[in-house]
């Protein structure tokens, strides 16, 4: 087309600048329901195709890194809690481990293992969560409150056993603060009996469903390169399909005894690494997590459960040491500097949902506005664990 | 209408003239439609509200008035009516205003034409299946009015959504009813329900296959006319917070939701009335007609709620492949089919 006929309408005239368009920029959050939290995507679209996102974090941030280095060793596992308010006995896991690696503090063998359960407990809650507001990022109201039926079971167990329903604060340096009730037990073992049964039903409801395959298979396909250039980890590593999993490749607490596999996306519905993938591991996880949940109460053993030589003002020796545990955003990294006395010097806190979120910038140009919901939903992320 | 005048007539005898019978008759049936519009409203609110607490093993409603939650449209209604009127300041003022009023009046006036009982229908039009199917689109206005004036991006979105959603699937919905009226040959709603006396099998969703396609394709597409789940994408809340009536509150925002359910169970209605035989019964001779066509109905407004609260939701362009792509297409070989059925049986002419 020569140039003349270009600019040219029908009538002749010229509509160059009336053409005149430009991107929509929005901002979605930090009030608005998809975002999970606090989180502001600044989006810029054309309709409904999106050209650019950029995340915006910091909205909860409270500073816990520098609190740390105003309270004793012990006093800080309160603040970790409140990382992950989702999963925050994971976010306890991964400190206690810390710090005990520094102090060379071996564990009771019966807080090990009630520190898995509860470790998985929480992973499964977590993930019903997740699961459920994805579900509700598509528009399926339903199967969200079935998770919390599920999740409601975990919160009560978890509330006999520590006292608190949503920040528990039960793990301490070199062990529990206080042993699990009578017949614990026997009400971890009920829970994961029914667990196991519902999980068939949120395939029915909601996995295989046509329209949710439709809505994300093939949707936000995050692959292994991505993955490796901004950090993921978690589910969002393994629905690319990496089966890599610190309790599995570098194994903490005791969970090199328990038997039990990682799943990993395999683009069943679609590419390997889209929103299904992600989603399908976190419902498969949960099948890992009852199987180690009955593996450890198999074994529980009697005995106490904090470490006995432990002065109350826990000294820590000096030296820097990095620690990954695996909670159910992905790996959770303590780097903990210590010069000896009764404070941390600096503790880094490594958060999975930071790595994990910034993929979105990466793979949101050139989405519908409909599949940014759907894989940031996907992603999983918890914004007090990112802004800390 | 000719009820009401007639009733009038035999009421006030040579007293009133018959424009004033007229007048009076059209005045009184407005009112009743009106009235039945909000009954909807408060019944199929709670009604929803029960059938997603059933569906997701809670209860839902059930404090306000002792049974279940009876009175918590009531207390919702007093609520809404306490409720500051905000308009947005850089909203524009008058749209925003008559926005609401538009949308409830395109849907107040597509009542006119239902027929619920033998000569229980405000105009007992010739044309009525098309006079509704004509003020029910001016609802699409309605949504573009109140995106645009709300001066919100996300309202504009909604809008957009919303006017591209109505827009297209006006089309199978309406192409889903010309089989229908090939059979009748006739698009009073009267006449459609008269043809199918004499039983279920008379009905016209189950006259011949294609007309049952058609039955499901105009559910189908009634459902996306109504932005309703699993086609809720004008107001999808986890996308675009509330969609195009974002902005509003109080009284307004109770307009959208009274013309939501009014127009739910609108649909609902031409449903019963051009496939499922309006309000005649199962079987046997015309019995309590109002009561078997509201039942018809509702049964239909339980269907939508249940899919509502079973399914996840569509992505815009898959609604649009669904309806150009797959919907529309169907229809056509709905209304082809019948055609040939019409006249491999003889019916035709």
């Amino acid at each position: 087309m020569s140039e003349t006929a270009a600019g040219r309408g029908w009538g002749g005239q010229d509509v160059r600048r009336e053409l005149h368009s430009e991107l929509l920029e929005i901002n979605m959050g930090p009030q608005h329901p998809a975002t999970h939290g606090v989180l502001r995507l600044l989006v810029r679209t054309d309709g409904e195709i999106v050209h650019g996102v950029t995340a915006h974090i910091g909205y909860l941030h409270r500073c816990a890194e520098k609190i740390a280095e105003g309270c004793d060793w012990r006093q800080w596992m309160v603040y970790t809690d409140r990382f992950d308010y989702l999963a925050p006995i994971n976010m306890n896991f991964g400190y206690a481990v810390a710090v005990e690696r520094m102090l060379g503090v071996k564990v009771p063998e019966r807080a090990e293992h009630i520190r898995v359960i509860c470790a998985e407990l929480q992973r499964i809650a977590s993930h019903l969560i997740a699961i459920g507001t994805f579900g509700l990022d598509m528009g399926a109201w339903t199967p969200l409150l079935y998770c919390f039926r599920e999740r409601e079971e975990i919160l009560n167990i978890l509330e006999r056993l520590t006292g608190g329903r949503m920040l528990y604060n039960y793990f301490d340096i070199g062990g529990l603060r206080f042993d699990a009730y009578d017949g614990f037990e026997r009400d971890v073992l009920a829970f994961v009996n029914i667990m196991e049964q519902k999980i068939p039903e949120y395939d029915t409801l909601l996995s295989y469903n046509k329209i949710f395959i439709e809505r994300t298979a093939d949707v936000g396909v995050i692959d292994l390169a991505t993955c490796l250039a901004y950090g993921c980890t978690g589910p969002v590593l393994r629905g690319a399909g990496v089966p890599f999993d610190c309790r599995k490749d570098d194994p903490y607490s005791i969970y090199d005894r328990f038997e039990f596999d990682i799943p990993y996306g395999e683009g069943e519905q679609g590419t390997v690494g889209d929103c299904w993938d992600r989603y399908m591991v976190r419902m498969r996880e949960m099948y890992e997590s009852c199987r180690i949940i009955r593996q450890a109460v198999d074994a529980l053993p009697g005995g106490p459960v904090k470490a006995e030589d432990l002065k109350k003002l826990v000294k820590v020796p000096q030296g820097s040491l990095y620690t990954r545990t695996e909670s159910s955003k992905g790996e959770i990294g303590y780097h903990v500097f210590a010069d000896g006395g009764s404070k941390p010097f600096r503790t880094k806190v490594r958060s999975p949902s930071f790595s994990n979120l910034h993929v979105i910038e990466k793979v949101g140009p050139g989405m519908m506005l409909s599949d940014l919901v759907a894989t940031v939903g996907s992603l999983d992320i918890v914004l007090g664990e990112i802004d800390r | 209408m000719q009820v009401m005048t007639d009733l009038f007539a035999r009421i006030f005898g040579d007293g009133l003239s018959p424009l004033g019978l007229l007048v009076a008759g059209g005045l009184t049936m407005a009112l009743i439609m009106a009235l039945v519009m909000a009954l909807c409203a408060i019944v199929f609110t709670w009604a929803e509200r029960k059938v997603a607490g059933f569906i997701q093993s809670r209860y839902g409603p059930m404090r306000v008035g002792r049974w279940h939650g009876v009175l918590q449209p009531v207390a919702d209604m007093v609520k809404i009516l306490g409720k500051e009127d905000i308009v947005p300041q850089d909203a524009d003022k008058p749209l925003f205003l008559l926005a609401p009023f538009v949308i409830f009046v395109g849907s107040l006036m597509a009542w006119a034409a239902i027929p619920f009982a033998p000569g229980f229908i405000a105009a007992d039009l010739d044309l009525g299946l098309f006079y509704i199917f004509a003020v029910s689109s001016a609802a699409t206005i309605g949504i573009l009015m109140a995106g645009w004036a709300s001066n919100n991006k996300w309202s504009l979105y909604g809008a957009a959504r919303g006017a591209a959603q109505a827009v297209s699937y006006e089309i199978p919905l309406a192409l889903a009813c010309i089989p229908v009226v090939m059979i009748t040959g006739s698009l009073n709603m009267n006449d459609i329900v008269i043809a199918q006396q004499g039983g279920i099998w008379r009905w016209h969703f189950l006259h011949d296959p294609f007309l049952f396609v058609a039955f499901l394709l105009y559910f189908v597409a009634s459902i996306a006319e109504v932005n309703r789940g699993p086609f809720d994408l004008p107001e999808t809340e986890s996308e675009l917070v509330a969609g195009y009536h974002t902005e509003y509150t109080g009284m307004r925002f109770a307009f959208f939701f009274l013309a939501e359910y009014a127009n739910l169970f609108l649909v609902s209605c031409i449903a019963t009335a051009v496939f499922l035989g309006g309000w005649q019964p199962l079987f046997g001779p015309v019995f309590l007609p109002g009561l078997v066509f509201v039942i018809k109905a509702v049964l239909l407004v339980l269907l939508q709620m249940w899919l509502r609260w079973t399914l996840p939701r569509l992505r815009v362009d898959q609604l649009m492949h669904v309806c150009w792509k797959v919907m529309v297409p169907l229809a056509l070989v709905c209304v082809l089919g019948a055609g040939i059925w019409m006249l491999a049986t003889g019916q035709a002419g």
